[in-house]
């Protein structure tokens, strides 16, 4: 690396030059073009894509014949991702409120509550992140479709929840709970404890003290795992394939994807305005929330 | 709401005082309360249960249906709370702050035990029985888990993903995060195109790079993927890059690669940011290079951060299924990886032994890591 030590302020002394300029440009070039390809492909006719190269489009970029927006009304209408899109909608939002809100309660029970058990249980929970969601699906669909019986005695009534959104969202704030309550405890816990002191002296009950002050106060929190929660459960292949399944009145953007990569594997034109399609809400999640879930994720380890 | 005035902090051991005490529930006659500890949890659940009839019906308008389902599930949670806390106040004072907190953590509890700590149960006597958990089979799972050849290679392979993906994803998003400090303009725009690809799901990501490596032999269309057109681009024949044993692994890894290291340089660069800017000048100042500034500076600050996201990577490698499950074939080109083995030996050869028996290796993998996340968690609660 060229850092001239001697005649340039020491601030300066660490600002790049054309070589990081370069690199930089490189790995980002290397990074878009995946992406470039299936925006460029997405916009091209069926038998375009289907037959040459999409950077041969590039070569004459307004020839108006060779773009058409035909991909994205077939793959919405008679590809069936309009609805899709629906059902993900229906899928992502309460998997994202639900744990949220319980591991919230939870979070403030573990730091502000006093009860038996209380440390053990929570280590209990933080143990619980690690295992393998792979681990939970056959039980729990087992649980859904025909209930528990301990020596012929129901514990847990079959609701028949399979194939329902219920089923779904419940899986969902499984798997997330143990973080969502781990990170919200970290934060929920360093509130000072004067505010929630006073609170308590001026009357107020556990449950307005959590949802007047506790909340108000965790936005930064909540608002970070709800971005990352959102995002994860929107993508989740796994768990929508195994609950809801591939039934077009139900089946979510991924598991119609996938199965469209799977069937017409050959059906490029759709294929690509259908992963636009399902990339269209996280992207715009990620872009205009950007800030808060980078800090979100950055506040959980940096302190280490 | 209407319990504004309760007496502050009482503490638990005091003796009960009268029934008519001055707390806010105390004026109401027993059989009020009795009932109301009824109603309340019980209109809870009519109300619920009606949702979720309307929820079933398949045959109604599916925005009506969506937007229902939405708001049921969004409002609903927080009234189950509402209603419980609200059933609790209706208590006999002297019982109502013990159970308190049990209501608060209460759902948390019961949906972990039946979503998480049931299943590890249940998974590990399920892969102790047969195909159809009809039979105990002793360890006859556990032995085609280790000795099949199929489940063999998937073993090797995950090894491969753990141990690479990682390391790469994190390397490039450090010399990244390094490296984009030090532009003048730009870092934020560099890094947000770097970062991109995590908000796209693995499906998305296995798409887009299918106009990477797709082949199309001799005879079948011209090759419209990335790849054969540069290789072509300079004069060699097209290649099957997802056939081409045992490179199409790594081919594989490069998609995780492309979809994690935005995550690990934006962990990365936050803490190299939060460096203070003094130590590095004074190592200036006394005539460190730059490279040396970075090895003995820069990266023992920030390496509790590269622990961390090591640690979350390894555990995604370790759970990775969807790239290599879409990609296609797994078992004739060898790209074969434990988690995807599972889903296939659950789902699509139906025995759920064999299944179960891959979940519990994979769920014995992470067992030190459950163990050190807790120690850990035990060491900062000390610092605290």
């Amino acid at each position: 690396m060229s850092a001239a030590p001697t005649d340039v302020a020491p601030g300066a002394a660490r600002r790049g030059g054309w070589f990081v300029r370069i690199t930089i440009l490189v790995v980002v070039g290397l990074w878009i073009i995946p992406t470039l390809g299936v925006l460029v492909s997405s916009f091209r006719h069926e038998q375009l894509v289907a037959n040459s190269g999409w950077w041969t489009a590039l070569a004459h970029p307004f020839r108006a014949a060779e773009w058409t927006l035909g991909n994205y009304r077939d793959a919405l209408s008679s590809g069936g991702f309009g609805n899709a899109f629906l059902n993900s909608m229906a899928v992502a939002i309460p998997s994202t409120v639900i744990p949220i809100t319980i591991a919230a309660f939870a979070a403030y029970a573990f730091s502000w509550m006093e009860f038996r058990g209380r440390t053990v249980l929570f280590v209990l929970v933080v143990g619980l992140m690690v295992v393998p969601l792979q681990m939970a699906l056959i039980p729990v669909l087992r649980l859904y479709t025909g209930g528990a019986k301990v020596f012929g005695i129901p514990v847990f009534p079959d609701l028949n929840l399979g194939g329902t959104f219920l089923g779904i969202w419940l899986a969902h704030t499984g798997f997330g709970l143990p973080l969502a309550t781990y990170l919200l405890r970290n934060y929920i816990g360093s509130l000072p404890s004067s505010i929630i002191e006073s609170a308590k002296m001026d009357g107020a009950d556990h449950f307005t003290i959590f949802w007047r002050l506790v909340v108000p106060l965790s936005v930064p929190a909540l608002a970070a795992f709800a971005i990352f929660q959102f995002l994860w459960v929107w993508n989740d292949l796994l768990v929508a394939y195994v609950f809801l399944g591939g039934v077009p009145q139900t089946r979510v953007l991924t598991v119609a994807l996938n199965e469209l990569v799977g069937s017409r594997g050959e059906n490029w034109h759709l294929l690509t305005a259908a992963a636009f399609i399902s990339m269209s809400l996280p992207l715009t999640v990620f872009f205009s929330l950007q800030r808060y879930f980078v800090r979100g994720l950055t506040a959980g380890s940096v302190k280490g | 709401m209407k319990t504004a005035i309760r007496p502050p902090a009482r503490p638990p051991d005091a003796t009960p005082g009268p029934e008519a005490g001055p707390a806010g529930g105390g004026r109401r006659p027993p059989w009020l309360r009795a009932l109301g500890l009824v109603a309340i949890p019980a209109g809870a659940a009519l109300l619920a249960w009606a949702s979720l009839g309307l929820l079933r019906n398949t045959h109604a308008n599916r925005v009506a249906i969506v937007g229902v389902a939405i708001a049921v599930g969004v409002v609903g949670v927080f009234f189950v709370f509402w209603a419980m806390d609200q059933a609790v106040d209706w208590l006999p004072a002297r019982f109502r702050e013990g159970v308190r907190p049990w209501v608060f953590v209460g759902p948390a509890l019961v949906i972990l035990s039946v979503f998480l700590v049931y299943p590890v149960i249940a998974t590990i006597i399920l892969s102790f029985k047969d195909a159809h958990h009809v039979h105990y089979v002793g360890l006859a799972n556990y032995r085609f888990v280790f000795t099949d050849e199929s489940m063999l290679r998937s073993i090797r392979n995950t090894l491969g993903w753990i141990v690479l993906v990682p390391l790469v994803a994190v390397t490039t998003g450090l010399a990244f995060a390094t490296l984009a400090d030090r532009l003048r303009h730009g870092e934020a725009v560099a890094k947000s195109l770097i970062f991109l690809p995590m908000a796209i799901s693995m499906v998305g990501a296995s798409v887009v790079w299918r106009f990477v490596y797709s082949f199309r032999p001799e005879g079948f269309g011209t090759n419209i993927g990335l790849l054969n057109g540069i290789s072509m681009g300079l004069g060699h024949n097209p290649v099957s890059w997802m056939q081409l044993q045992p490179w199409n692994n790594l081919l594989l890894m490069v998609i995780m690669v492309w979809m994690q290291t935005g995550f690990a340089m934006v962990v990365l660069s936050a803490a190299i940011k939060a460096i203070p800017e003094e130590i590095l000048e004074a190592a200036r100042i006394d005539g460190a290079s730059e490279f040396q500034v970075f090895r003995r500076i820069t990266i023992p600050s920030i390496l509790p951060s590269i622990v961390v996201v090591t640690t979350y990577m390894v555990i995604n490698a370790l759970k990775v299924f969807d790239i290599v499950f879409v990609m296609g074939s797994p078992e004739p080109s060898g790209t074969e990886v434990m988690a995807e083995r599972m889903i296939t030996w659950f789902f699509t050869r139906d025995d759920d032994g064999k299944g179960a028996a891959i979940a519990v290796v994979l769920f014995l993998a992470v067992v030190p890591m459950m163990v050190w996340n807790i120690r850990k968690f035990r060491t900062q609660e000390e610092i605290r």
